[in-house]
């Protein structure tokens, strides 16, 4: 009871932080059509500029973290206008090309500029230590995680289904032409998703930092985490990337409680055999 | 694409032009390397048998149009397949080790083939990763019989023929190589060209208008990427004899992904391409990593950025418009 217990929080908070990462990937791939492979580079741009801050310059977690979010939305701008905005519509091939190049550069001048070594991020006090729930203890930090997913989850869900920015949001993600034919401002709705996803890519990777180490091959590593987790959920669906983070989070963290020496094997096949039966992800709809 | 097959079409006397100067450029470059570099014969050789690799991801990816990002699956297995003939079963003559490779290297061949069709676009991509990944964990388990992660050694293969030794120097498996390639070469030249060649290519374009003819674009996929594991058996196996040891890395994500980096480098849709690509990018890896081993991943990053925008078709296909349309000039 005891071990499915923790299985089942850690699942759940790594799950948590798998999603805040991952959807900014899956909305902006839903709606630009873009195989972004250097969508955990931004991560881990955010866990850098947090572990900087509050190790180096003494600043607080929540300025930390505040500070990852701007900093990395502001590194981002530059590289989408000047590369990003070059590949969208172009065939597959490129953008993986593109993508993979952007991220050996980033990987690159992380190792320069801030070492091989791996980063810590200091945990307030508060977050440290563990919350009784009676029955069982369990780390205030998995908890926050968890929250703040949750948090994640309702905002978008909000801003998407119940605001005018969402409804012209989903009118450009199901037909980008359409919805500039009438007078919907798609390069700014794609400026915006895009800098709400690396933000939240760089706040995910902060938060996660406890769960998945920062350091400068974090972008390679992880990235195909990423792209499962969108390919499995069905790119641009915000349900469906909450079920494949649970459900592949689960998996994950089970696998490696009770079967550590077979590391990722039943991940991969897992995955396998839910995109051989969906083809479109969980939540994908017929084109 | 359209207009250099309808070319191809009406001048069958250019293609075999074509196939020549290829053929003599492929010597003319390994004597050169030869010459050039005798003390690094080893990665000469490297080269050969990742181009190899390339060679065979150009044909699901470049005429058939299927994205993959794990095809080191069908070169890892060849390498293992080569290397446990050898270490295992004393089949150390290097044909029959190259045989080896190319037997393994089909049958991964058909199991990713059958898995990865199933999909299109991105759930294709994450298809492939997550075999490459799951082919990787498992010869890292099965380690009774490939060693695991300290690689799988005891390799030792038979004189060429009887007559001439894998030496220190590498010369036999590098002149090995060069025949191995410039015969891939050859056979796939012809292959591309033939009716199943120009089948495919159709699948690329439009498959939905080949259902309609009458075609199956799905078992004419499959049975191109067995060939395709073939060829990267091949490549498998000369690297298995020429280093005589096969680790992991054959069989991981890195190895793949730098695969199609080095294809789309030199141009898709194109046997030329492929080759030019696996040269530059080996060349280029090799010459910043040992000149500045801090900076190379950099660098190697800032090269794909620019070869997307400078030369979208790739190196060669670049180079290609480029004469095609000073010729179109003059006349």
């Amino acid at each position: 009871m005891q071990t499915v217990f923790s299985i089942a929080i850690d699942a759940f908070a790594y799950g948590m932080v798998l999603f805040i990462i991952s959807i900014g990937l899956s909305v902006t791939m839903g709606l630009m059509r873009v195989v972004n492979l250097a969508h955990g580079a931004f991560a881990m741009i955010g866990g850098y500029i947090a572990s900087y801050a509050a190790q180096d310059l003494g600043l607080g977690y929540a300025a930390a973290v505040l500070l990852a979010v701007f900093g990395t939305v502001i590194i981002s701008i530059p590289i989408e206008r000047l590369l990003y905005r070059r590949i969208y519509g172009e065939p597959e091939l490129t953008q993986v090309l593109m993508t993979i190049g952007i991220t050996f550069c980033i990987i690159g001048i992380a190792n320069y500029v801030f070492g091989p070594t791996l980063k810590t991020i200091p945990l307030p006090p508060a977050l440290q230590g563990s919350a009784d729930l009676g029955f069982r203890s369990i780390a205030v930090h998995r908890l926050f995680a968890i929250v703040c997913g949750l948090a994640v989850a309702g905002g978008l869900w909000y801003a998407i289904e119940r605001t005018a920015f969402g409804v012209k949001l989903r009118a450009s993600v199901d037909n980008a032409s359409m919805a500039a034919a009438l007078g919907v401002r798609t390069e700014i709705i794609y400026a915006v998703s895009f800098a709400v996803a690396v933000g939240l890519a760089a706040f995910g990777g902060v938060l996660g930092a406890e769960l998945l180490p920062v350091e400068p091959y974090y972008a390679l590593r992880y990235m195909v985490t990423f792209l499962v987790v969108v390919s499995v959920g069905g790119a641009g669906s915000i349900p469906g990337a909450l079920l494949a983070c649970l459900l592949l989070g689960g998996i994950d963290t089970t696998g490696r409680y009770l079967m550590p020496e077979f590391g990722e094997f039943f991940f991969y096949l897992a995955v396998i055999a839910i995109i051989c039966i969906f083809p479109r992800g969980l939540a994908g709809r017929a084109r | 694409m359209n207009r250099e097959t309808v070319t191809k079409t009406m001048r069958p006397n250019r293609s075999i032009t074509r196939d020549l100067i290829g053929i003599a450029a492929i010597i003319v470059a390994s004597a050169l390397g030869y010459l050039l570099f005798p003390d690094n014969l080893a990665l000469l050789t490297r080269i050969i048998a990742i181009a190899l690799l390339v060679l065979s991801l150009d044909l699901v990816t470049g005429y058939c149009g299927v994205a993959t990002l794990g095809h080191a699956a069908l070169f890892g297995s060849g390498a293992y397949a080569a290397g446990i003939a050898a270490a295992h079963y004393g089949i150390t003559d290097p044909l029959l080790m190259t045989l080896a490779g190319i037997l393994g290297g089909a049958i991964a061949g058909l199991i990713c083939g059958v898995i990865i069709l199933r999909a299109h676009g991105l759930p294709q991509l994450v298809l492939s990763i997550s075999l490459i990944y799951l082919f990787h964990e498992f010869a890292n388990k099965a380690s009774s019989w490939t060693g695991g992660s300290d690689g799988l050694s005891g390799i030792s293969p038979d004189p060429l023929f009887g007559s001439f030794e894998f030496d220190l120097w590498g010369q036999t498996a590098y002149v090995f190589g060069v025949f191995l390639l410039l015969a891939v070469f050859v056979l796939l030249r012809f292959l591309v060209r033939s009716p199943f060649g120009m089948l495919c290519r159709g699948i690329k374009e439009d498959p939905m208008r080949i259902m309609a003819m009458g075609a199956s674009p799905k078992i004419t996929l499959i049975k191109m990427y067995v060939i395709s594991g073939a060829v990267a058996g091949i490549g498998g196996a000369l690297n298995a004899i020429s280093t005589q040891v096969v680790g992991l890395d054959s069989l991981s994500f890195t190895q793949s992904a730098e695969a199609l980096v080095m294809l789309v480098l030199g141009g898709t849709g194109s046997l030329f391409g492929a080759l030019m690509g696996t040269v530059v990018f080996m060349l280029f890896e090799d010459y910043v990593s040992a000149a500045n081993p801090f900076h190379w991943l950099t660098m190697v990053g800032a090269l794909l950025i620019g070869v997307v925008l400078c030369a979208p078709k790739g190196l060669y296909g670049t180079a290609a418009d480029i004469i095609t349309r000073r010729l179109e000039k003059r006349t």
